[in-house]
């Protein structure tokens, strides 16, 4: 028993309507990476956040190196080499790397905060671990994948050594995944444990030693990467066989719904992001964006959606100039927007489910009579969502915020495609979300295209762009470098664009 | 973990979930009991202060009937902060915003001279309705359009109207012949009159406390107000105009507490006199915390500040206790229901063992 890391023994954990995990048991062992794979709303995080700490259980055992604990706070866990790398990062922006790793646990000398020799100490860390960062850089900018090394080097400066990731590659690009799955088989062969979740099946066989699948908050399974493909774990998950693949037949595209000309806009920074962009999505079609994140993605579906100011050029939705018009005006006009930002811009935390169903549709003629608000209606459409897109909750009562990460995305998608929007503008539609409910939200986007929709997808999913999209257009440093329609749109070829290489 | 720990989670779990009621009541009760240390080193028991305090507001009919005058602009007063709160506004000014709305109503009250009665009374309340909703909009245009923070803008604006006001009544609207700095009684037929030991102007507060609460809940420019209040990212998402919602919301908050200040005039003091509100705002902040944001909640937290208030008299009367005792006592309840990351911190390590204060990280 003391061989293990981690042992869990018939944990449960109940929320109000819920039995979020129903008497898991799990082993750990010194350099192992353990995937843990499920449904939204399996109870991943939920298991994580007991062990970390954060969570108390409501039954079960927890023994960390042969020793029972029970934690009331993740500091205990910490203490005891757990650490966890959150989605959001607690950094301090406007600190540098090597202050923020040590902060907390700051060497001194004398009285004074020793810089230089925390520089140094986080500079051989980083060596130490394949992790290299600037120590003196600071926070603020450094891109995502950066930023996550900084709380992963916390941990480990904390000596760490089991380590549990939540979703850690959602917001990675590719390339930053590939040498974060690199840096956790380094850590694998330094004896550390690595608790890894993920709804991308090629990481898991990629480096998972061993995979537990968790359903309806019970352990369905455990199997070795060598003996499953991603059929065999997409079975395990969901119960029943997934096409990975999206089926669809060709576009039949109509009328232009969407015209974007010589688009200029700047980010928050106030730097051009969109430069002279030119684009046209018609009904009956879906043009998909395919390129790096920060590369202007963000920005030019704010402009189109009103959400930010366009610096120059003109942007026409079934003709109609919107340049100036307010996000409210371009909704009306049909526009239904899938934010990127699930959690800050397409979801009030404190709201009902029932309430966030019509977040932007709530002074609709349905939805309030003079002023009013119609109940009724709106728990009849919150009803509808729930039960169509399988969104996981106790109730439609329930407040999103308690929803798990892709039960929120399938909400915010639910919400905006329900309506027959005559443009649909889907930003990272199925970042969070299992295979089982990719499959579903891929259909009900192609369905929506075949109802007649425009529909501007963007993702960083290059496997979703090119799977979808009949048009690929490849966005490279807020320019659209390459139109291709999807039989021609090859991942190499696309890829080599995205990186602001030519066709050839 | 054993059946007896589990219970004992759940017993804690009960006071999370309800944090709403239990932290104010906790607040309230250790106030009580600082003060009853304080009272108690000054010689006097405890019990007896506070049953004078109470005897006095409740069971005395002239008491009763003070105890309900010091309520209803508290009632309005929390009522303005709420407002403000739930759009994601703190209005530190519901102090200069009342009182420049008591004198706009005691001028309508005493200058217009030619209104039957019923009109006259409405005609001066909305002069300070709509007195008090312009000084506060001034706050929320600075804030819409210029980015100036409320709690800046507003506390500067209570320094501006006090000064402002005591120049008025000092020297264009004072009293012939009158030392003190007031303006004269206003008319009779601007009076808004008592039935028995309750104001008239208590009951408007009521009504107008349940007609926000429909508002905030049930309707959609309520749905607005909440929205921006709980996410202004979303609210944007959502097609709402932040600026519009930070004018109105600064507008309406302003206008409630114009209302107290207008009713105060008309119904309890018949006049505009500076010393008579002194606090009054800043009492709204109490009760709107104490009452969390609900409006409907700031009655009952009125209605207790509105007791400390009346009762505070008698306290030196019958016991020699400074009638500031009161101030103490609110001002420790306040310290503690505005301390929730205090109460958070106290709760924490038993809290997250058994409720959902902690939502989902994401994923
Ligand atoms: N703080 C909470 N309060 C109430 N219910 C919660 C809370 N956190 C999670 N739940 C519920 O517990 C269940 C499991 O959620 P959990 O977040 O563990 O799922 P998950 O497996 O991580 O899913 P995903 O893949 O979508 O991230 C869900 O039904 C969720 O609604
Ligand atoms: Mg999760």
């Amino acid at each position: 028993m003391t061989d293990y890391l981690i042992e869990a023994k018939n944990l449960s954990k109940k929320f109000p309507g819920v039995l979020a995990n129903d008497n898991v048991s799990l082993t750990l062992e010194k350099g192992e990476i353990l995937a843990l794979l499920g449904e939204n709303g399996a109870g991943k995080s939920t298991l994580v956040k007991m062990i970390y700490g954060l969570y108390g259980s409501d039954g079960g055992e927890l023994f960390i190196k042969g020793q029972k604990v029970e934690f009331h706070s993740p500091a205990e866990a910490i203490a005891k080499g757990i650490g966890m790398v959150h989605q959001h990062f607690q950094l301090v922006p406007v600190m540098t790397v090597a202050e923020n790793i040590v902060l907390g646990a700051e060497k001194t000398k004398g009285i004074k905060f020793d810089l230089v020799a925390a520089e140094k100490e986080v500079t051989e860390l980083s060596i130490k671990y394949g992790l290299e960062v600037d120590a003196k850089a600071r926070i603020e900018d450094l891109p995502v994948g950066m930023q996550q090394r900084v709380e992963i080097l916390k941990m480990l400066y904390r000596k760490a050594d089991i380590l549990i990731m939540d979703e850690p590659t959602a917001v990675l690009t590719p390339q930053e995944t590939d040498e974060l799955l690199k840096v956790m088989q380094g850590f694998a062969e330094k004896g550390v444990g690595v608790i890894f979740i993920t709804h991308k099946l090629r990481e898991v066989l990629a480096i998972a030693d061993r995979v537990v699948v968790l359903r309806n908050g019970k352990v369905v399974g455990t199997t070795r990467p060598k003996d499953t493909d991603q059929e065999g774990l997409a079975t395990m998950m969901v119960g029943r066989s997934v096409v990975l693949d999206v089926k669809k037949d060709l576009a039949n595209p109509k009328n232009n719904v969407l015209q974007v000309k010589n688009l200029n806009v700047r980010d928050d920074r106030r730097l051009p992001a969109v430069k002279d962009l030119t684009l046209e999505v018609r009904a009956g079609e879906i043009v998909g964006i395919a390129g790096v994140e920060g590369n202007g993605q963000r920005e030019l579906v704010q402009a189109i959606t009103g959400l930010r100011k366009i610096d120059s050029g003109t942007v026409v939705i079934n003709n109609e100039d919107v340049t100036k018009l307010s996000p409210h005006k371009i909704h009306e006009l049909g526009v239904a927007h899938v934010p990127e930002d699930r959690e800050k811009d397409g979801l009030v935390a404190a709201y009902s489910i029932a309430d966030n169903s019509v977040l932007n549709r709530f002074d609709e003629k349905e939805f309030s009579k003079a002023g009013v608000r119609q109940i009724g209606a709106i728990r009849a459409l919150a009803t509808k969502l729930v039960e169509k897109f399988d969104v996981r909750t106790p109730s439609i009562d329930t407040s999103a915020g308690s929803l798990s990460g892709g039960n929120k995305q399938k909400l915010v998608i639910a919400r905006e495609l329900i309506w027959g929007p005559k443009l649909l503008i889907a930003a990272q539609p199925t970042r969070g979300v299992d295979v089982g409910s990719i499959e579903f939200i891929h259909n009900q986007i192609v369905a929506a295209r075949d109802a007649g929709s425009a529909v501007l997808l963007v993702s960083a999913e290059l496997d979703e762009v090119l799977g979808l999209a009949d048009r690929v257009a490849v966005m490279y440093a807020g320019r659209i470098v390459a139109i291709l329609n999807q039989k021609d749109a090859e991942r190499n070829k696309v890829g080599r664009l995205m990186a602001g290489g030519d066709v050839n | 973990m054993t059946l007896t720990e589990t219970k004992m989670d759940n017993k804690i779990g009960f006071f999370v979930r309800n944090q709403s009621i239990v932290v104010p009541i906790a607040a309230i009760f250790v106030a009580f009991v600082l003060g009853g240390i304080l009272i108690f080193l000054q010689g006097v028991n405890p019990l007896v202060a506070y049953r004078a305090i109470f005897s006095e507001a409740w069971f005395d009919s002239d008491g009763l009937l003070r105890t309900f005058q010091k309520t209803t602009p508290l009632v309005l007063a929390g009522l303005a902060v709420t407002v403000g709160l739930r759009v994601g506004l703190f209005n530190i000014g519901a102090q200069g915003q009342l009182i420049s709305a008591a004198l706009a109503s005691a001028l309508a009250g005493i200058y217009i001279t030619n209104l039957p009665p019923i009109l006259h009374v409405i005609v001066a309340l909305f002069c300070g309705v709509i007195v008090g909703a312009l000084w506060a909009g001034i706050a929320g245009v600075l804030k819409a359009y210029r980015g100036v923070h409320e709690v800046i803008s507003t506390i500067m604006l209570n320094s501006i109207a006090i000064g402002i006001l005591d120049y008025l009544v000092s020297n264009p609207f004072q009293e012939p012949d009158q030392s003190l700095q007031r303006t004269k009684k206003i008319a009779e037929t601007a009076v808004l009159p008592n039935i028995g030991v309750i104001p008239f102007g208590f009951i408007l507060a009521i009504i107008i406390c349940l007609l926000v609460s429909w508002m905030l809940n049930k309707t959609t420019a309520g749905f607005r107000f909440n929205t921006v209040g709980k996410n202004k990212f979303a609210a944007t998402y959502a097609g709402i105009n932040m600026k519009l919602m930070v004018v109105t919301g600064m507008l309406l908050s302003g206008g409630l507490a114009g209302l107290g200040g207008a009713i105060e005039t008309l119904g309890i003091t018949y006049r505009f006199e500076p010393a008579f509100n002194a606090g009054l705002g800043f009492d709204g902040i109490t009760i709107a915390l104490l009452a969390r944001a609900n409006p409907l909640a700031t009655i009952p937290a009125a209605i207790l500040v509105g007791t400390l208030r009346a009762g505070g008299a008698s306290l030196q009367f019958e016991t020699g206790i400074e009638p500031e005792i009161v101030d103490v006592l609110l001002a420790i309840t306040l310290l503690l229901v505005s301390a929730p990351i205090l109460a958070k911190y106290l709760f924490k390590g038993k809290a997250q063992k058994s409720a959902n204060v902690t939502s989902g990280w994401g994923n």
